[in-house]
C-alpha cells in the first residue's frame, strides 16, 4: 500500500473556509428552486436511529417512515438510507425489502472506535453478512492524535477490504480532531485508504457537522478527485435539524464538486430530525401554513 | 460643552434575546404630531421564529412547578416596580397624564401580583374528583392549551399588555404578543423587565408592527394552538375565526376597554387557555366500608 506522509497534506486557511461559509449562508433561494432543494435533501437523508435505548420494534418503525415520510403528501421520495446499529442490520433490511431505501450500520466499535483490529473486523462483517448496503465506521482518532497514519490508514483499508461489496462511509468525528488541517489530513488519509464517503461525525459528540468543517472536508474530496479520477461521497452527520441549513449544504456541494455530487450516491445527510423539518417546510410551500410537529409522525 | 442625548432603539422580544426585525423595517408612531420613536416593523418571519421560540420553550415552562412560575410572576411585579420612572416618562410621552400613568403603572404590578398568587391554586381550586358509577377513579385537571397568540389591545399600552400577558403565561402556556402598533413603547420596555425577571427565554415574545400586515400570520399559523384577541376590529376577529378553522384554534375575544376594572382580576381568564384532562384510573371494588386507592 501507498505510504505518504500525512502530515504534508495541504494546510487550511481557516479565515478563507470561514469567509466563504458565511458567503454560501447569505444566499436568498426562491420558491422553486427550494421545493427542488427540498425533495432533495429528503432523497438524501440517512434516517438514523444510534441509541442505546432501541429495540427492533423502534428500527421498524424508523424503516416504515423511511418509506412513507408523509404520505398525505403525493410523489416524495424516500429517504436513502436507514442508519442502525449492526444488531439491527437484519431487522431494517428485512422492514425495508421490496424499497430503494439502503440499510446502513455503523462498525468499527462504534462511536469511541477503541477497540482490536479483530474485534472491529468481526463487528463490520457481521454487518455486511446480515444484508448491510453500506457500513459507517469510525477512525482511530486515538491514533491519529499519536501521529500513527499509517496505523489509521491500514486499519480502514482492512475494514474496506471486510465490506466487499459494501460501500463504506469513514467518519472522522471532526469534533475530536480539533482543527482544519487535521480535518484535512484525516480526510486525505480515508480516501486513500478506498472510503467511498467520508463523513464528519458520530452525532456523540459536540460539535457535530458544521459547514466550514465540511467544505474542509469537500476540498479534500475535490483535490482527490482531480489527483485520481475517483469519486468520493460526503456525508455531514449529527447537528443538521432544520431545512435552511440543509439547503446551505446542498448550495456548498454543488459549488465546491458540481452537480454530479448531488444525488444520494454521493452525498448525504446524517439525521434523525430533519426529515421532519424538511416535511414542514415542504407542507408549508404547499398549504401557505407555517406548520406543526403536531402534524407529523414522531422521529 | 452640551451634551447629546442617546436616544434608546426599541427592538423587539423573541426567545430571549432582543434581535431587529429580520425584514429591518421602523415605522415611527406619531403622538400630537410628535414621533415618539423608531420602532421594528415586524415581518412574517418574526412571527415564525418567535413561534419556534415559544413552542421550544412551553414545555419546561409548564414542567416548572406551580409554585415556580408564581415566584416568577411575583419576581416581574418586583422588577417593574424599580422601573416606574421609565414606564411613566414613556406613558406620558404616549399621551397619558401624570396621575392616570401612575395609576395605570399600580395596577399593572397588582394584576402580576394576583395573577402569581393563582399559579398555583388554579389546577386545586377547578380541578375535580368526579363521581363515576364503575371502579374507577376519575378526576379532572386542567393543563396548558401551549402556544397562544395575544393581539394585545391598542388603547391600553402597559396595563392592557400585562392583563392579556399575565393570565395565560400563569398556566404554563407560552406566548407570541403583538404589542399596541400605536403606542408601543411600554411593551418593549415590558420584554426587558421579563428578560431581567428569571422568565425563560421564549416565555413570552413581544412582536412590533403593522395588526393588517401580522394577523394573518398569527391566525395560519399550524403551531399556534390559541388566539387572545383585545382589538374591537369585526373584520379581524372574522378573518382570526376564518383562519383559525385550520388547526381548530381556540379564540379568545376580549374587546372592552377598561383595564383598571377589576374584573380583569379572575381565574377564568386563566381557565381560557387551559384544557381539561379526565383520567380513569382503575381502583378496586369501592365497598360501603370505604374504598381502596
Amino acid at each position: 500500500m501507498a505510504k505518504q506522509d500525512y502530515s504534508l497534506s495541504p494546510k487550511i486557511d481557516q479565515v478563507g473556509i470561514l469567509d466563504r461559509v458565511a458567503r454560501i449562508t447569505a444566499r436568498s433561494i426562491k420558491n422553486e428552486s427550494k421545493m427542488q432543494g427540498l425533495m432533495m435533501a429528503l432523497n438524501m437523508i440517512d434516517l438514523t436511529t444510534l441509541e442505546g435505548a432501541d429495540t427492533d420494534e423502534k428500527v421498524k418503525q424508523l424503516c416504515y417512515k423511511a418509506v412513507h415520510l408523509h404520505d398525505s403528501i403525493p410523489n416524495l421520495p424516500t429517504t436513502a438510507a436507514v442508519c442502525v446499529y449492526p444488531n439491527f442490520v437484519k431487522t431494517a433490511v428485512k422492514a425495508l425489502k421490496g424499497s430503494n431505501v439502503k440499510v446502513a450500520s455503523v462498525a468499527t466499535a462504534f462511536p469511541s472506535g477503541h477497540s482490536s483490529r479483530e474485534i472491529k473486523l468481526m463487528d463490520t462483517k457481521i454487518a455486511v453478512d446480515n444484508g448491510a448496503h453500506e457500513v459507517d465506521m469510525v477512525i482511530s482518532r486515538g491514533k491519529f492524535h499519536s501521529g500513527e497514519y499509517n496505523f489509521v490508514h491500514d486499519e480502514i483499508a482492512a475494514i474496506k477490504e471486510a465490506c466487499g461489496k459494501a460501500r463504506l462511509k469513514v467518519i472522522l468525528e471532526t469534533g475530536e480532531l480539533g482543527t482544519f488541517d487535521k480535518v484535512r489530513r484525516a480526510s486525505d488519509i480515508a480516501m486513500d485508504a478506498g472510503a467511498d464517503f467520508i463523513k464528519t461525525s458520530t452525532g456523540k459528540i459536540k460539535p457535530a457537522a458544521t459547514l466550514p468543517v465540511t467544505l474542509v472536508m469537500l476540498e479534500a474530496i475535490k483535490d482527490h478527485y482531480y489527483n485520481t479520477g475517483r469519486m468520493v461521497g460526503m456525508k455531514p452527520a449529527g447537528g443538521i435539524s432544520n431545512s435552511k441549513l440543509a439547503l446551505q449544504y446542498l448550495i456548498m456541494v454543488k459549488e465546491t464538486l458540481g452537480g454530479q455530487w448531488l444525488t444520494n450516491e454521493w452525498f448525504r445527510f446524517g439525521a434523525s430530525s430533519l426529515a421532519n423539518d424538511v416535511l414542514m417546510q415542504i407542507a408549508k410551500q404547499n398549504s401557505g401554513n407555517y406548520q406543526s410537529k403536531d402534524y407529523f409522525s414522531i422521529d | 460643552m452640551e451634551r447629546l442625548e442617546i436616544l434608546k432603539t426599541y427592538k423587539i422580544y423573541i426567545g430571549g434575546a432582543f434581535p431587529r426585525t429580520e425584514s429591518g423595517r421602523y415605522y415611527a408612531p406619531f403622538v400630537n404630531k410628535t414621533p415618539i420613536g423608531n420602532i421594528c416593523l415586524s415581518s412574517r418571519k418574526d412571527v415564525r421564529n418567535a413561534v419556534v421560540a415559544a413552542r421550544s420553550a412551553q414545555s419546561g415552562w409548564a414542567g416548572k412547578s406551580a409554585a415556580n412560575r408564581s415566584q416568577i410572576l411575583y419576581r416581574i411585579a418586583e422588577i417593574l416596580e424599580g422601573r416606574r420612572a421609565q414606564f411613566q416618562s414613556e406613558l406620558e410621552l404616549q399621551g397619558s397624564s401624570k396621575a392616570n400613568a401612575t395609576k395605570e403603572i399600580n395596577a399593572t404590578i397588582d394584576r402580576l401580583i394576583y395573577f402569581a398568587g393563582w399559579c398555583d391554586k388554579v389546577t386545586q381550586v377547578f380541578g375535580s374528583v368526579n363521581p363515576v358509577a364503575s371502579s374507577h377513579f376519575n378526576f379532572s385537571t386542567q393543563e396548558p392549551t401551549g402556544v397562544v397568540g395575544i393581539i394585545a389591545p391598542e388603547d391600553s399600552s402597559l396595563l392592557g399588555l400585562v392583563s392579556f400577558i399575565a393570565p395565560v403565561i400563569a398556566s404554563g402556556n407560552t406566548c407570541v404578543v403583538l404589542a399596541s402598533e400605536n403606542m408601543p413603547l411600554c411593551s418593549i420596555t415590558f420584554a426587558e423587565v421579563l428578560a431581567t425577571s428569571d422568565v425563560p427565554g421564549g416565555v413570552v415574545n413581544i412582536l412590533t408592527g403593522n395588526t393588517k400586515e401580522l394577523l394573518e400570520h398569527f391566525g395560519k399559523h399550524m403551531d399556534v394552538n390559541a388566539i387572545f384577541y383585545g382589538r374591537s376590529s369585526d373584520d379581524e376577529i372574522k378573518k382570526l375565526q376564518t383562519l383559525a378553522i385550520d388547526n381548530l384554534k381556540r379564540i379568545k375575544i376580549k374587546s372592552e376597554g377598561d383595564y383598571l376594572n377589576d374584573k380583569w382580576e379572575n381565574p377564568y381568564l386563566i381557565l381560557d387557555f387551559m384544557e381539561v384532562k379526565t383520567t380513569w384510573h382503575p381502583i378496586e371494588a369501592i365497598s360501603a366500608t370505604g374504598s381502596v386507592y
